[in-house]
């Protein structure tokens, strides 16, 4: 008998009454002003949250901050973004992205109770710009913030081979004595870009 | 370099206890900082109003899904599967490293990057790797400061809770090149993050653990702060997660049950930085998931404590626990420590780890703050009476607790008996009364000994509130407690 | 109403008059509660051991000595929860001990969900600390523990003691964290148990009580015994004596050893 059929053998065996499973529905919250809720909690959480008309006003912000002047390398999975210097379209090894100072994205939504932006590998294959560069910088049309969790899984549906992860502000860490750290391996900042219009 | 897993002490953990608790001020600065994690637990779950009833829906779900586990693995097997991921059985630790090791020397791998995993941890997967030649680094700062220092973590989710800066300072400076000296954990942070860069980058395979695996559509989903292990798995081309079997969940939906409440219980913030969802490998790269046993079964098995797989390793218990945070992760001596440690780890090994059950007030705190509602306290105690039918509780102990019992249970003996000592121990000298064999007068006075027990004092007044003009008598109102 | 009182052993020999105060406060709300005399303990000690099986004959007792009770009332959370939790796997379904059970009561919930008293009368002028005995606080559920989300359950032993004049609640740093005493944790974690019950008396001191009281004698014991080895000059009273009408006695009082 191979592992599998041991454990499986196993657990059958042990005959248990199994309790019903609960529906997902509940009294989960909601925000009067999900916006502002989104940009309190991302502020918690050491990120930043602008908000601008669209796009173009989104870049133009952008160029002014010291990280996006001081950046050699810029990757974008948004379209016109004249700042882009990484044609990640030509990118086979992501070891190559090592070097990346901001990378650029697009969000799919927003949830409000906890400042996390829901980004899906096919607006951003390669996975890797995502936690190798040294600054991050997501665009979500503000139509797309959604108030909880519960929210988020319904609205992503159904899971196709890929990937995708909710981001919550820059990586950091506590590790030391308690300090918090903003920047630990991924993204040392997280800018996000509340888009009025779509774009 | 080497990374020891944890060892009890010889003399289990009131020896252990005993030590950390000599260092006072040390041991209340730990105190504090944990102390602290709690109180930030506390406003995030007090931020949502509907906290009492995610606790209650997480648990009916693991409830739901450890009682029809055969059938949600085969499920989450199936759909991995579908998707091109090598999904791997592994009945004990033992069989895990094997797999592990075999992934890794089918690819010739030599250079590893893990994350957080304390299954791994559970199953002493790095030195196995070690001895076999491969370079695993601990990629989470927390642990990888603590393999560094060749200790073993001393909380699930904080491995370094129980070192200052300076001590992370001095062991930076032995081995990252770091200023002798320098404790800013900025400058710190940033020497791990170059540091640990080089390794993401050069690593052949990374290795992370698994929060919550879902049996609907084949997903493994991760959480960290750090995005260590997101970079592990983006730069290497095999990814090889490993998980307890209990990590199940039925429905994508369930995950936000989950995610709602982990990371609020761990740290006392709304989510982590990153979630990951892996659904499949990377396009031309490999995906292996080694579901482990190794005693999951058993604890399954058992009505006591079938609930403590509930478990979603966010150390909320720990950080509760006020002798968690007087002693120390270490004088556990188990792979993870605390309250859920001490149901865990003897359930393993019972005779190795048989005083930690009893390391613990049965205050109810663990209770009442476990995201996943396992009645941990509960457990701890049904856990002694495991021990005692094992006959792994001290001899002196047995013996102490029969006499009482026999003196309990003849009431003319209680009286007698209590009466007696009550009339000797204010007669005997001080000496005799307070030395080494009296634990409890090493820093308390015994309690006081009154000349009547309260019996007596009830069948006096009895007799006088029966005496044809008797009131009650006059005992004093000055409380003589 | 026929009600029985159950004194918890070392109460009994050690602590008489936290008992005398029970059965005062109980008649001066018109009940004559009786003390069966066969009674000895609830058997925590040696089920907190883990030897359950000692601890049957003491739960057997129990049984016997109170199920011709309508009540039975308990100046002791922890005995009260070994009776209304722990005496199960005792006595597998028998409907006698499940009646006996739901008519088992710690005096403060006795009080307040049985007799319906909304507080108590009297004087207390002073700075009360008010220690959260574990069992009474998250077995029996006094009040509400500081970790769970449900905040609008009353506290019934602050209740009771609330309308008491001139009594000040002082304001502590950890409201109901564990004294540290755990029965045989007391002795087995010593080292761990007196961290546990000194940073208690810190919180208390840095609060300013003058007098702690708790619904359990236990944890008050071992705060005391601290206490007193320091030489502390803080009143100990556990609830019912309070609620009885006594007063405290400061060192200032006492003269010599209390007996």
């Amino acid at each position: 008998m191979n592992a599998r059929e041991k454990i499986l053998t196993k657990l059958r065996q042990q005959v248990l009454p199994v309790p019903p499973l609960p529906g997902p529905d509940g009294p989960w919250i909601t925000y009067a002003d999900r916006a502002a809720q989104f940009s309190a909690a991302l502020a918690t959480v050491g990120g930043q949250a602008v908000r601008v008309a669209s796009q173009a006003e989104a870049l133009s912000h952008l160029a002014q901050l010291p990280v996006m002047a001081k950046a050699k390398r810029v990757a974008s999975f948004l379209p016109d973004v004249d700042r882009a210097n990484v044609d990640l379209n030509l990118v086979t090894d992501p070891h190559t992205l090592e070097d990346v100072d901001v990378t650029l994205v697009q969000g799919q939504f927003g949830v409000a109770e906890n400042a996390a932006v829901w980004i899906q590998e096919n607006s951003a294959p390669l996975r890797a710009s995502l936690f190798i560069c040294q600054h991050l910088v997501i665009l979500l049309p503000e139509r797309d913030l959604i108030d909880n969790m519960h929210q988020a899984y319904e609205r992503i549906g159904r899971f196709g081979p890929g990937f995708g992860v909710f981001v919550s502000g820059p990586s950091k860490t506590a590790d030391i004595e308690q300090s918090l750290v903003i920047g630990a391996h991924g993204a040392r900042s997280a800018t996000l870009y509340l888009l009025q219009n779509d774009r | 370099m080497s990374h020891p897993s944890a060892q009890p002490h010889s003399a289990g953990h009131p020896a252990a206890a005993d030590a950390f608790v000599a260092n006072e001020p040390r041991a209340h600065w730990h105190d504090k900082a944990l102390w602290f994690i709690r109180e930030k637990r506390d406003r995030a779950a007090a931020s949502l109003p509907e906290w009492e009833t995610l606790r209650d829906r997480a648990a009916q779900i693991k409830a739901h899904t450890i009682a029809n586990l055969p059938h949600y693995l085969e499920e989450f097997e199936a759909n991995a599967q579908r998707m091109g991921v090598k999904v791997h059985w592994a009945a004990d630790a033992k069989e895990h490293n094997k797999i592990v090791l075999g992934i890794l020397q089918q690819h010739n791998a030599k250079k590893v990057v893990k994350s957080k995993s304390m299954l791994t941890e559970e199953c002493h997967l790095n030195p196995f790797l070690e001895q076999h030649g491969i370079e695993v680094v601990d990629t989470d700062l927390g642990e990888r400061i603590v393999q560094l220092r060749e200790e073993p973590p001393s909380h699930i989710v904080l491995p370094a809770i129980h070192l200052k800066k300076q001590d992370v300072g001095d062991t930076f400076a032995t081995h990252l090149g770091t200023t002798p000296g320098a404790d800013d954990p900025q400058y710190l942070t940033e020497a791990a993050r170059g540091h640990l860069r080089e390794k993401f980058v050069a690593a052949d395979v990374g290795i992370t653990g698994v929060n919550f695996a879902v049996a609907e559509t084949g997903g493994i989903v991760v959480c960290t702060n750090e995005g260590n292990a997101d970079l592990g798995v983006a730069l290497p081309s095999v990814h090889i997660a490993c998980m307890g079997i209990e990590k199940l969940l039925p429905r994508a939906a369930d995950l936000a049950v989950f995610v709602r409440l982990l990371a609020r219980s761990a740290t006392g913030q709304p989510i982590t930085t990153y979630t990951s969802h892996f659904h499949g490998p990377r396009p031309g790269c490999e995906l292996h998931i080694v579901m482990v046993d190794n005693g999951r079964s058993d604890i399954r098995a058992s009505d006591d404590f079938r609930r403590s797989l509930n478990c979603i390793r966010c150390g909320a218990c720990m950080n509760t626990c006020p002798v968690y945070r007087r002693s120390g992760g270490h004088s556990y001596g188990s792979t993870v420590p605390g309250p859920i440690g001490s149901i865990l780890s003897p359930a393993m090994e019972p005779e190795k780890h048989k005083s930690l059950p009893f390391a613990c007030s049965l205050c109810g705190s663990c209770t009442d703050v476990c995201p996943v509602k396992i009645d941990l306290h509960h457990q701890l105690l049904t856990f002694r009476r495991e021990l005692a039918l094992k006959n792994l509780i001290p001899l002196s102990k047995r013996v102490s607790m029969k006499l009482l019992s026999f003196v309990l249970s003849r009431t003319w003996l209680f009286a007698v008996g209590g009466k007696v000592m009550r009339w000797v121990m204010p007669k005997l000298p001080r000496f005799m009364v307070y030395n080494r064999m009296n634990a409890w007068g090493k820093q308390r006075e015994l309690p006081p000994m009154p000349p009547q027990s309260f019996r007596e004092l009830y069948a006096i007044r009895k007799h006088m509130v029966n005496k044809p003009n008797g009131e009650a008598s006059s005992h004093s109102t000055k409380g003589a407690a | 109403m026929k009600v029985g009182l159950f004194i918890p052993c070392y109460v009994d020999q050690l602590y008489p008059d936290v008992a005398m105060a029970t059965v005062e406060v109980l008649e001066r709300f018109g009940v004559h509660a009786d003390f069966p005399t066969a009674q000895t303990c609830c058997g925590q000690p040696m089920a907190n051991s883990g030897c359950t099986g000692d601890t049957r004959p003491l739960a057997e007792a129990f049984l016997r000595i109170f199920s011709g009770y309508d009540y039975v009332v308990c100046p002791s959370g922890s005995c009260v929860s070994m009776v209304r939790h722990h005496y199960e796997e005792y006595f597998h379904n028998n409907p006698t001990f499940e009646a006996l059970k739901a008519r088992t009561f710690e005096l403060c919930e006795f009080l307040v969900d049985v007799l319906k008293i909304k507080s108590v009368a009297g004087k207390f002028p002073h700075k009360v600390g008010l220690h959260q005995s574990c069992h009474g606080l998250r077995e029996l559920h006094l009040g509400p523990p500081t970790e769970l989300m449900n905040k609008g359950t009353p506290n019934k032993v602050k209740q009771l003691l609330a309308e008491l004049d001139g009594i000040e609640f002082t304001s502590l740093q950890r409201p109901d964290e564990c004294c540290g005493f755990g029965g045989t944790f007391a002795v087995a974690e010593e080292a761990v148990s007196c961290m546990m019950g000194q940073d208690r008396l810190a919180d208390h001191q840095q609060a300013g009580t003058h007098v702690l009281t708790a619904a359990d004698m236990s944890c008050l014991m071992h705060l005391e015994g601290l206490l007193r080895r320091q030489g502390k000059d803080v009143a100990v009273m556990h609830v019912a004596q309070i609620l009885a009408g006594r007063e405290p006695q400061f060192a200032s009082q006492r003269g010599g050893t209390s007996s």
